[in-house]
């Protein structure tokens, strides 16, 4: 079925700024990061192929924060994935700062928070962030300084010494983001960081991974199934839908939500209009089928 | 130690006190009676049990026989005299622990190969499997006799069995080890673009310990065992198997009990110390905060 953006949306709101002043400095807005053409992934199941990705085609621009958001089976995962080069696609073509995902990969252009923390049991809190920094033989002294600096970033100064099983879920998850800024890669691919954390944690941390993003303009990539968490966190919502894995449309929200947010703005009518929108792409989808 | 740990402890320790009472009641009964009516017509219930648990060479010794035989030998001449049985255990000891180094150091690098190198685990795994079929018996006066052969006599050849039996469970522990590390985790090195060596100094090996310390336990229990039996056809001049054998040339049951019972000990002890080394090492990790 072919994607239809609603028609019946209201035009943007005067007063929401234009999309561009608050980058950072030296950062060319704009500039395309991740560039995704034509892509498809079909893998062979036990007796029939399975269309994880079907002709998907989407461009992230430097600053963005990018929601992918579907139900299971959709593909949103995989196509992230695939830009991390932790997938091979079988058609199509993904550039990655305009190179390959394993070109991207080996000059360690991104960096990639997974669904649970991932953190070695073995290693404090600050040795799991100095983790990737030992890999790319930085320095003792500077992987120590830079650590501290993005464990503080993430509200767990102090907790340097303790070892992951002393931390809860949501400290957990946040170390791993503070172990995915520590080399400080431009691009942040995230697969549903705060899945499986309770809703009181999980805005919490939606605050504070939005702050961060202002601070930093990092392109962010972010993979949900959480409809208030994507309108929340996105410049942009790409809805996708299961069998075949595609998108079925691309929702601006920059336009219509301030750059600041506060857990409140979820009350506002534009929240609630994106969020509609949202649901209703994924009813055309067939999400809710079962 | 509380209360609650002590008496499931002593419970079992009175357990097998009156079961082994029991026993050597029953196995050297025959022989007490005979000894009794020897002697005469006019003995009791009281009699026999006296005449049962004081046999010169009984089928089964009490445990008070052992412990006092321990105790003489233990106390009634030096620790380097050749009837102090901590001299045999230090024997023992020497080679168990000779033959447990070499067979940690072959498990380790037999699961390094069959885990890096694909084709080895098809070509190396059966054999190492099947060494294990062939009875340690059989292949132990063999490995003296050739290694006596090319004149390696006294500790190595006895090194050599241990390492036999003690390279096998190390192999299987540690291929297992060294493949338990979290996808997730495999992933993230790969993120990271980390080298081959790297991944497995950072993550496989560290995640394979607690694989490994399980198996180094059995492998020192193993190793004890490879050490008397390696004993037993050098002829029979040091060591807790070459006392197990001239105890059976003579019928000394009791020196055989009490050889017995300082190998069990110097196996806890072994695995006791096996038990230090993992606290010491798995808790924090290597390099660790604490």
């Amino acid at each position: 079925m072919p994607a239809a953006p609603s028609p019946s949306l209201p035009p943007a709101l005067t007063a929401v700024p234009p999309p561009a002043p608050f980058a950072e400095p030296g950062a060319e807005p704009g500039r395309t990061i991740v560039d995704v053409r034509n892509l498809t992934l079909t893998y062979q199941a036990a007796d029939h192929p399975v269309y994880a990705l079907s002709d998907v085609s989407l461009s992230i621009a430097q600053g963005d924060f990018i929601s992918l958001i579907g139900p299971s089976g959709c593909g949103k995962t995989t196509l992230m994935r695939v830009i991390a080069d932790l997938e091979q696609p079988t058609g199509g073509t993904v550039l990655v700062n305009g190179m390959t995902p394993e070109q991207a990969r080996l000059k360690r252009a991104y960096g990639y928070v997974f669904q649970a923390p991932a953190l070695y049991p073995w290693r404090t809190v600050e040795r799991n962030v100095t983790l990737p920094l030992e890999i790319m033989g930085i320095p003792r002294g500077e992987r120590q300084t830079r650590a501290r600096e993005q464990l503080e970033r993430v509200g767990l100064a102090g907790f340097e010494r303790k070892f992951p099983w002393q931390l809860s879920g949501g400290m957990q998850q946040r170390v791993s983001i503070a172990r995915a800024l520590a080399f400080n890669p431009d691009l942040l691919l995230m697969d549903e960081p705060f899945g499986a954390l309770d809703e009181i944690t999980r805005d919490h941390l939606n605050l504070q991974l939005t702050q961060l993003w202002r601070r930093t303009r990092k392109t962010c990539v972010f993979v949900t199934h959480s409809i208030a968490e994507a309108v929340f966190l996105s410049t942009r919502i790409v809805v996708m839908s299961p069998r075949p894995g595609r998108i079925l449309d691309v929702i601006d929200c920059a336009r219509d939500l301030p750059p600041e947010r506060t857990l409140d703005i979820r009350e506002s009518p534009e929240f609630q209009r994106i969020a509609h929108r949202v649901r209703e792409g994924l009813m055309e989808g067939h999400s809710y089928d079962d | 130690m509380t209360t609650d740990r002590i008496l499931p402890v002593a419970a079992m320790s009175l357990a097998i006190l009156v079961l082994w009472y029991a026993g050597a009641l029953w196995l050297n009964g025959p022989q007490a009676v005979e000894a009794l009516n020897r002697l005469g017509d006019g003995w009791g219930t009281a009699d026999f049990v006296r005449q049962a648990f004081a046999m010169k060479r009984p089928i089964l010794p009490t445990p008070d026989q052992v412990a006092v035989e321990l105790f003489q030998s233990l106390t009634g001449t030096p620790v380097t005299h050749i009837r102090n049985l901590l001299y045999h255990t230090g024997v023992t000891a020497g080679s168990a622990l000779t033959g447990f180094a070499m067979g940690v150091v072959l498990g380790v690098v037999l699961a390094v190969g069959i885990v890096q190198v694909r084709t080895l685990e098809a070509s190396l795994l059966p054999w190492v499997i099947a060494s294990q079929t062939v009875p340690i018996l059989a292949i132990a006066p063999m490995i003296v006799v050739i290694l006596g052969n090319m004149g390696f006599t006294g500790l190595l050849p006895k090194a050599i069995i241990s390492m036999y039996l003690c390279f096998f469970p190390i192999t299987i522990g540690m291929v297992k080890g060294l493949r338990s590390a979290d996808p997730l985790a495999l992933d993230l090195m790969r993120t990271y673009s980390a080298g081959t060596g790297q991944t497995f100094r950072l993550l496989r090996l560290p995640s394979s310990l607690p694989f490994l310390f399980a198996s180094l336990k059995v492998a020192v229990a193993a190793s004890v065992v490879g050490a008397i039996v390696g004993e037993l056809p050098t002829g029979g001049q040091a060591g807790l198997g070459a006392r197990l054998l001239s105890g059976s040339y003579y019928g000394q049951t009791v020196q055989i009990w009490s050889a017995l019972v300082m190998a069990a000990l110097l196996g806890v002890a072994l695995v006791a110390a096996v038990g230090v080394a993992e606290r010491a090492l798995v808790r924090s990790g290597p390099g660790g905060g604490r």
